[in-house]
């Protein structure tokens, strides 16, 4: 061992010079960059996760509600010695002169935040210094971007429902801000004690209530189960360990789909990998069949090229580390918008992760060749014909099988979804596979057509069936992933777009109050625009089904437990709404209801909620009873202002409800806009359109980050298609050399070659942009619910770019084989 | 050095041929007169590594020499770009090579109808491969692969493609060094039958003493230098 050791090592050097070694190595680096680059990069999130996780709740405890929270709690924790703040955040336009901006209001008192530090500047992008202070009463605080917006500096005063604040700071950093993953409007913070004056507070107002406590862990755990028996059932608990699992769960999904994208390429890489050690293996042959002639034992061979592969893995992946810790950076800065702070650096443990991808990849894609050197009989000596016999086609598959399923195991880390992606890969490697094999079959014919070069390729490409065809799915299984990335995803969000219809509503209007529905149609009609129609809005908690009490924690299922904590906004309408449908049940008759429940039927799927089941609600601490009668559809992306639930009429029209309108505005509309901030100042005026354009942004950059990762799968391609190409460079240069004798002209010969390069990228173009219209179609149908014709120009991309994409490259490749006199490639591959 | 009456169809005068190898210049060839008559059979002879492949591939215009003349039906081939060297082989020179050289890709029929195709044949290409190939006794193999053939079936495929096209040199490198000995013999028959059928003149490297005492003159080569045998 120690001598098979100590001799692979020294003979890597020398066997570098042959290009599969290289060519190993490149997919090893490719493999190693793609996985480290996106383990580096997840493995910094959790580590800005894990030590924001008390600045993340801004204290090591938190009662949040819609009301506000009763004084008991804060006497008993200051009786208990505790620390105390607290404070109340909801959404408002604010206005300057004639400008009004959307904000997420906060209204601290002092102390706040209990844990982390705030960060402020004098002034717009001005240096950067800790608070432990809050505004002060009459003053504001407020992001960057508000100022921007606004264009206004500090010193500025601006009005905040019925009073004017004065800028004092801009905020910089807000350390229990990290939860909004989706950062929408921006941040202005006021001293509570202003909250009142502002008269933005009125029953039924979209408001949340959030009571802090600190002090030292024993202190804690008593006060939290002396509070927990105190809780009132729309008041919710939270510690530093159940602090934003939606957070956690949207990121740990976002990691999975990016590791899923950089195992495409370790996939492709691994393809590579078999390509290159069965090339290599082949010409070792000699090599191994001298060494046993010397005297080397079989046990000895196969060592000397197990531990040189091992070698090889190893100085890969430590290249691949560095390249991928280089991409990471990159990364990040692509995600930076998906989180509040800086991300700190991350640990080592990546480093171990791509040495094991890397090993493993080795590994399971090359040693099924390698282990054949050790067959070779040594009378290969004496005659040449005796090779190795090539690998079992079930050992190959298996093993990378085998080995693809521990990869996703390890890097997805969840069974279902590691079979799922594992099962899809089989499946459409097996396709295109067998469509390549067909397509390879159905060339055998136009051989004898053609000119010579045109046939000369032909015969190449349905000569080397198998491997033609297997050259073919990897060809196509690149372009795929391009064809999708590239045309797939703009059509579908074009598609996406093209499907709001023209003068869809852009602005919701909330927390209307019932007796400001009346003047404010008026002023809608005075600036010339249409009524819109006032959906009466009621906030209730589900708190029974059939009798049984609904707790958060029965549910598995993160969306359901989301959706049973918070308050569901119901509503109560005699007719059925344009675009809602019934789909199970009945609509009642708006004459002479009886009493009912119509849920939107995914909210019912997610719920486990049946026809006939009897739902109680908590509204303002009253309880309501009804069955449901019926199940609807309702198109969401209308924009139009839609309920999970409604009751009939009669049900809930004595309690406190606001009001909700949706309509179109264009530019020319601000000033009505203003107006009615102005003069209602408690209303909330959401402008989707700025809304529309950050999920566009957010989906923009997240396809980016994924495209980038794919740069990897890319160049994983490129590798096989080298690998394959170089594979078969021996024989083309013994080919062209005899031509060349037989009297053919390079151009002949060059043409010859190129006719096979493109016939084979046309070929594998057609596969993939079958694939990728049928994903396209699937994705459409399956999950975004759009109607989507395939684009001609996927087929055109797909074949024409596949014919002069691997036609070049292969041009490449083999354009050498050209460039020497025959008789010295005769005399060299002979 | 002899030399002929009627044109002389390969003709090298004063050949030299070095090559840049890692302990220095290395001189394969010091200076070599040959000249071949239509129809003629000419041997030669040598050790291994004497150079003699390297003769033949600078007569057939593989490769240029270092210095001297060769010219080959008539043309100077040191005044030939690559492509029109190949242009001027095509139909005219044949080979037979120690290995065969068959393309792997390619049935038997359509090897030869390569040759045929290359050299701009008028007429149909596959008949005229199936006709050589029945002379040589493939006729029931033609959509074979090589790989399905013998070493004498594919040699013998090789002299089906070298004379399909009727060339007036045919250029052949130890034709039966691959091959047993009975096989050989039925190489060697066929090789000459076909040379007189086609007038073809025949360059012929070997090792084997009765193959070269077939031919009309022989020549071997000691120390880079053509010398009678
Ligand atoms: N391109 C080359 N580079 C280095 N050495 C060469 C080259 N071509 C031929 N030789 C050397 O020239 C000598 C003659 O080779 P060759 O013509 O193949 O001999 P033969 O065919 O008689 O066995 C050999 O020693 C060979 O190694
Ligand atoms: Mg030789």
């Amino acid at each position: 061992m120690n001598r098979a050791l100590r001799y692979s090592w020294i003979s890597l050097g020398r066997e570098w010079r042959a290009g599969e070694l290289r060519i190993l190595a490149l997919a090893l680096v490719i493999a190693v960059a793609a996985v480290t680059s996106v383990s580096f990069f997840t493995d910094r999130v959790q580590r800005a996760m894990s030590l924001q996780a008390t600045e993340l709740l801004g204290a090591d405890l938190s009662i949040t509600s819609p009301q506000p929270i009763p004084g008991e709690f804060a006497r008993e924790a200051r009786e208990r010695g505790l620390d105390t703040a607290r404070y109340v955040s909801f959404p408002s336009v604010v206005v300057a002169g004639d400008d009004s901006e959307l904000a997420e209001l906060k209204a601290v008192s002092d102390g706040w935040p209990l844990r982390g530090t705030a960060r402020v500047s004098e002034a717009l992008f001005g240096e950067e210094q800790e608070t432990r202070s809050v505004p002060g009463s009459g003053e504001a605080w407020v992001e960057a971007r508000l100022l921007q917006l606004l264009e206004l500096s500090v010193g500025d005063s601006l009005e905040v429902g019925e009073i004017s604040l004065s800028i004092t700071r801009v905020l910089t950093y807000e350390p229990d801000r990290g939860g909004d993953l989706f950062q929408l409007a921006p941040r202005l913070m006021l001293n509570v004690e202003d909250l009142e004056a502002t008269g933005l507070i009125v029953p039924g107002s979209r408001v949340n209530h959030r009571f802090l406590v600190a002090g030292d862990e024993a202190a804690i755990n008593r006060y939290r189960e002396w509070a927990s028996a105190e809780l009132a059932e729309n008041q919710r608990l939270e510690t530093v360990a159940d602090a934003q699992p939606a957070l956690r769960n949207a990121i740990a999904r976002g990691e999975q789909f990016l590791s899923l994208a950089a195992l495409v390429a370790v996939l492709l890489a691994g393809g590579a990998v078999a390509v290159a050690a069965r090339h290599y293996s082949d010409r070792q042959s000699d090599t191994s069949a001298v060494m046993r002639c010397l005297g080397a034992s079989r046990r000895f061979v196969l060592q000397v090229f197990t531990l040189r592969l091992l070698w090889l893995a190893l100085l890969a992946s430590t290249v691949g580390l560095v390249l991928g810790f280089a991409a990471q950076g990159v990364l990040a800065w692509l995600l930076s918008g998906w989180f509040a702070t800086e991300l700190p650096l991350p640990s080592l443990w990546p480093v171990f992760t791509g040495m094991g991808v890397g090993l493993i990849t080795a590994l399971g894609f090359g040693l099924p060749a390698l282990l054949r050197i050790g067959q070779v009989p040594p009378l290969r000596v004496l005659r040449r014909d005796l090779g190795a016999p090539p690998p079992a086609m079930w050992l190959v598959l298996g093993l990378a099988m085998l080995t693809l399923g521990v990869l996703l195991l390890w890097q997805a880390g969840d069974v279902r979804l590691a079979g799922f992606v594992l099962g899809g890969a089989a499946v459409t490697v097996a396709v295109l596979w067998l469509a390549a094999l067909l397509l390879v079959k159905a060339l055998t014919p136009l051989r004898s057509r053609g000119g010579v070069a045109l046939r000369f390729g032909l015969a190449n490409l349905s000569r080397r069936g198998a491997l033609s065809a297997v050259q073919l799915s990897a060809f196509g299984l690149g372009i795929m992933a391009l064809l999708l990335l590239a045309l797939v995803r703009v059509d579908l969000l074009s598609e996406w777009e093209g499907s709001l219809p023209e003068g869809a509503p852009n602005h919701f209007m909330i927390n209307v109050q019932p007796d400001q529905v009346e003047p404010l149609q008026a002023l809608f009609e005075r600036h010339g625009m249409e009524r819109p129609e006032y959906y009466p809005m009621i906030r209730g908690r589900l708190s029974a089904m059939n009798d049984a009490p609904v707790r958060p924690e029965d549910y598995t299922n993160p969306r359901a437990e989301r959706l049973v904590t918070r308050e569901f906004n119901l509503s109560f309408a005699g007719d059925l709404q344009p675009g809602n449908r019934v789909v199970a049940g009945q609509w009642w008759d708006p004459e002479d209801p009886e009493p009912g429940f119509s849920v939107e039927e995914g909210l019912a799927e997610t719920l486990g909620i049946e026809l006939g089941d009897v739902l109680e609600f908590s509204i303002a601490g009253e309880r309501v009873r009804a069955p449901v009668t019926n199940l609807r559809g309702v198109e969401w992306d209308s924009f139009n202002v839609n309920f999970f639930v409604l009751s009939s009429p009669g049900v809930l029209e004595d309690f406190p409800a606001t009001y909700i309108t949706s309509f179109h505005m264009d530019e020319a509309g601000q000033r009505m806009l203003t107006e009615a901030v102005r003069q209602f100042p408690s209303i909330t005026v959401l402008d989707v359109r700025a809304l529309m354009q950050q999920v566009r942004d957010i989906i923009d950059r997240a396809s980016l980050a994924v495209e980038y990762v794919f740069l990897f799968t890319l160049a994983a391609g490129v590798t096989v298609l080298f690998a394959a190409i170089h594979a078969t460079r021996d024989l083309r240069r013994r080919e062209s050399a005899v031509l060349r004798t037989l009297g053919a002209s390079r151009k002949q010969i060059l043409a010859g070659l190129l006719a096979e390069f493109m016939v084979m990228g046309a070929l594998a173009g057609l596969l993939a942009s079958a694939g990728a219209s049928a994903v396209g179609i699937v994705l459409a149908r399956e999950i975004f619910d759009l109607p989507y014709t395939v684009n001609p120009v996927l087929w055109l991309a797909g074949v024409g770019g596949g014919a002069l994409g691997v036609g070049l490259a292969g041009w490449l490749g083999a354009r050498s084989v050209l460039r020497q006199p025959p008789l010295l490639t005769l005399r060299q591959v002979g | 050095m002899v030399s002929h009456s009627p044109a002389p169809v390969v003709s090298a005068s004063g050949i030299v041929k070095s090559v840049m190898g890692p302990a220095g210049r290395l001189s394969i060839l010091k200076g070599v007169d040959l000249h071949v008559a239509p129809a003629e059979a000419v041997a030669i002879l040598g050790a291994s590594g004497s150079g003699k492949s390297t003769l033949l591939g600078l007569l057939a215009g593989l490769d240029l020499p270092s210095g001297g003349e060769v010219r080959l039906l008539d043309q100077d081939l040191g005044r030939l770009s690559e492509d029109a060297r190949a242009g001027l082989r095509a139909g005219r020179v044949g080979f037979v090579f120690q290995s065969f050289q068959l393309l792997p890709a390619l049935t038997a029929l359509e090897n030869v109808m390569l040759t045929l195709e290359l050299s701009g044949h008028e007429g149909d290409a596959r008949a005229g491969a199936r006709e050589a190939l029945e002379q040589v006794g493939l006729g029931p193999r033609l959509d074979h692969y090589p790989s399905q053939l013998s070493g004498g079936e594919q040699q013998r495929v090789a002299i089906a493609r070298a004379f399909a096209a009727h060339p007036q040199v045919l250029f052949a490198d130890e034709p039966t060094g691959n091959l047993d000995q009975q096989t050989g013999d039925q190489i060697i028959q066929l090789l000459f039958n076909l040379k007189s059928a086609y007038g073809t003149a025949l360059v012929l490297v070997t090792h084997d003493p009765d193959l070269a005492s077939r031919c009309e003159r022989r020549y071997r080569i000691t120390d880079g230098v053509l010398g009678a045998a």
